[in-house]
């Protein structure tokens, strides 16, 4: 039997191909390498019962996976380091039915017009590949609505005098703010920045089947135990009811077999370890922007670009002691951001001047405290003081802190390839991150760093420390592994095949049924989440596949 | 009665548990709240069916909803593979060895607690804490470990009878509760 597709992935670009393209008659299979804790095994229709709030279990144990023992990553930040300085997570997105989307906290922000015109809008940049995207925001608004509905946003219409134009309201009113974004909010007012409250993925209300979601805090880096979370749990019930859908966890792709530059199918490696094949007129590649050219290159395909221009983003972390509780247990983890850091003003544009800089941009800020009592206790030292200090709890009780997803350039040395020698448990090839942030990242970072600490200091911390991810310090450290989900770019989109490994629709320009629908088809990172943007993405390559407008 | 340690042991690492974690005006220490029995029972994990690696979901029924975390998860082959691996090591087995030869918790446990020396319980705070510092890698490993068995679900063998959620004044597992948004908003 020859499949209408084979769908890579079943996070949220791979859910959100298999919702478009069974809806529109397509019979695919969904290969996910992952475990299935999202859907109920015995009806696929509905969600599972798997999560739960538990610090072990998600945080310690890797639930939902991927485990470094036996899917290792390796990491250097330059050639220059050798083969590899680390074997274990590096930019672990989760490795199970649903993808990334179960353990983000559900922010999901739109881009702004000028994120998709860098170059046009603010000129290159030396030694990073800055390009226009091949399409504008105009062309994604349709997209962004349609999943907007699909997944499940909460929003405040007209909150961020930033945000590009909007065809209709966000879909749900925003969520219960948290008390301590209540406090950094009416602080950030105060120094004149615009925040506004975060749109999340969570739902306020019922909607679509789905409760509201009841804030109990366990958000970020865990699944929801009551899918009230937008994670692909909505465009997997979907798709599973029209039946034409057959999902494979546990199982591999190991290549993708071609015929005169038409892909044919897929190699899969089953959970009994049993090798099979699954033909398929189409293959939907959305595995995310480091396991996609890892299937990429593992496929024998050769266009240079593959796994070039890995971005992740530059996380600029300033935390602050507050004498008071800010309650960073009790809702949505992130209830508030502001842009006030990507749009730049008078100031920011002096200090990349000064740094040598043409332009630099920050990137969306997140309001948000610390709220998991094992990771508090990690970070305090053993002994006599550790029961008083966890009593006391300055981080998890009283710590309120900023968040800056930094726009980070698109640098060709910043690559996903295959390591040499370090396998995975099936005997393929792990994916090895090289990556080292630039002048840009660093002068934007510490720019925004002190503004950030004196908001804190607004809302009356006692102390506030600034620090980054990817640390600054010695790059063969573990703090140079950089910490951040957010990777995007390493399967550029574009209209020129020497510049793009594929088409401005997502189609590889030299395997044409061969469709790339997550984040690696990013051509810059912005300075916010990627989620609804590869979803606003996977759509639309779908629709265009299907041949199909969105609703 | 222990797991997978000797009492011999267990009696060791329970008093180094409470060394990094001490009894206190400010709290219960590690040996109250039964810190030891979470690494035992993690050292042990696969001497019960399912294994104890993953509580079940999605509630404890301490807030209400079923006792769910008391179900734990079964393990797929390559989840069992990984867990194998990362608890008894690798043993030259070649499905395991596919990076090299693995050392698994149960041996640096058994390593680690045999060069605090069985007169360990015999010495006063300094001295134990000195045979801590001695080797910093194990104290990390122990002290990762004594943190998720002080703070983590009970499920996993420690935070026995919540005590040290209750120190700290942390609810735990709130489902299928939650908090209200008046709670969320002005608490």
């Amino acid at each position: 039997m020859t499949l209408d597709a084979v769908i890579v992935g079943s996070g949220p670009g791979g859910a959100t191909v298999a919702d478009v393209l069974t809806a529109a008659g397509w019979t695919v299979a969904i290969v996910e390498k992952g475990r299935n804790h999202l859907l109920d095994p015995d009806d696929l229709t509905r969600p599972a019962s798997d999560f739960s709030n538990d610090e072990v279990k998600f945080r310690s144990r890797y639930f939902l996976g991927p485990d470094p023992l036996i899917e290792p990553r390796t990491f250097r930040a330059s050639e220059d380091d050798g083969e590899r300085t680390f074997v274990g997570e590096v930019n672990s997105v989760p490795s199970t039915v649903g993808g990334g989307g179960t353990h983000a906290d559900g922010k999901v922000p739109r881009f702004r017009p000028d994120d998709f015109r860098l170059v046009s809008r603010f000129g290159p940049q030396d030694g990073a590949d800055v390009a226009d995207w091949p399409l504008d925001y105009d062309e994604l608004e349709p997209y962004y609505a349609e999943v907007e509905r699909s997944v499940g946003v909460a929003g405040t219409d007209g909150a961020n005098p930033f945000a590009g134009p909007r065809s209709g309201p966000f879909p749900m009113p925003s969520g219960a703010p948290m008390f301590g974004a209540t406090v950094s909010v009416a602080a950030a007012e105060r120094l004149g920045y615009h925040p506004y409250p975060a749109p999340t993925a969570a739902n306020s209300v019922p909607y679509d089947g789905r409760p509201a979601c009841n804030n109990c805090g366990f958000c970020a880096f865990f699944g929801c135990p009551i899918h009230a979370k937008g994670d692909p749990v909505a465009m997997l019930r979907r798709a599973m009811a029209t039946g034409r859908v057959e999902l494979l966890p546990e199982t591999f792709a190991s290549g993708i077999r071609t015929v005169q530059n038409r892909a044919t199918g897929v190699d899969v490696v089953g959970p009994d370890g049993a090798a099979r094949f699954l033909a398929a007129r189409h293959v939907v590649v959305a595995a995310g922007a480091i396991e996609t050219p890892r299937l990429l290159l593992l496929s024998g395909f050769d266009h240079p670009l593959i796994g070039r221009y890995l971005m992740t983003h530059f996380q600029t972390i300033v935390a602050g002691g507050m004498p008071f509780r800010t309650y960073a247990e009790r809702g949505r983890a992130v209830t508030h951001v502001h842009d006030d850091m990507i749009v730049g003003d008078d100031a920011s544009r002096q200090a990349a001047a000064e740094g040598g800089l043409p332009w630099m941009r920050g990137g969306l800020v997140e309001h948000s405290g610390a709220a998991l009592p094992i990771l508090e206790a990690t970070h305090y030292p053993w002994g006599s003081a550790h029961p008083g200090l966890m009593a006391d709890s300055p981080i998890r009780a009283r710590l309120w802190a900023f968040i800056m997803q930094g726009e980070d350039l698109p640098y060709p040395t910043n690559r996903v390839d295959l390591d040499p020698t370090i396998r995975d448990a099936r005997g393929f090839p792990a994916a090895r991150v090289t990556y080292r942030a630039g002048r840009h990242e660093h002068v934007a970072s510490d720019h925004y760093g002190p503004r950030l600490a004196a908001i804190l200091k607004e809302m009356g911390a006692e102390w506030t420390a600034v620090t980054s991810s990817p640390g600054r310090g010695n790059a063969a450290s573990p703090e140079a592994v950089p910490e951040s989900r957010h990777n995007v770019g390493t399967v550029r989109m574009g209209a020129d095949p020497a510049s793009s490994v594929v088409d401005p629709q997502g189609r590889m320009h030299d395997v044409e049924n061969v469709v790339v629908a997550d984040s690696s088809v990013f051509v810059t990172s912005a300075g916010y989440g990627p989620t609804l943007t590869l979803v606003a993405l996977a759509a639309r390559a779908a629709h265009v596949l299907a041949g199909t407008r969105p609703a | 009665m222990p797991v997978w340690l000797t009492e011999e042991e267990y009696r060791v690492l329970e008093a180094a548990c409470e060394c990094l974690i001490p009894r206190s005006d400010r709290g219960p220490g590690a040996t109250a709240a039964g810190v030891a029995d979470y690494v035992d029972g993690l050292l042990g994990a696969f001497s019960f069916d399912p294994p104890r690696i993953w509580a079940g979901g999605p509630t404890s029924g301490r807030m209400g909803g079923e006792a769910g975390f008391a179900r734990f998860h079964q393990l797929s082959a390559i989840d069992e593979l990984a867990w194998r691996t990362r608890i008894e090591g690798s043993q030259s087995l070649p499905e395991r060895e596919f990076n090299g030869p693995v050392v698994g918790l149960q041996e640096r446990y058994r390593q680690g607690l045999d060069a605090l020396g069985a007169d360990f319980c015999d010495l006063d705070v300094r001295g134990r804490e000195a045979r801590l510092r001695a080797d910093t890698e194990f104290a990390d490993l122990l002290y990762g470990h004594a943190c998720e068995g002080m703070y983590g679900a009970p499920e996993y063998g420690g935070n026995r009878d919540l005590l040290g959620w209750r120190a700290i004044g942390f609810e735990g597992d709130v489902q299928p509760r939650g908090w209200t948004d008046e709670e969320v908003t002005r608490p």
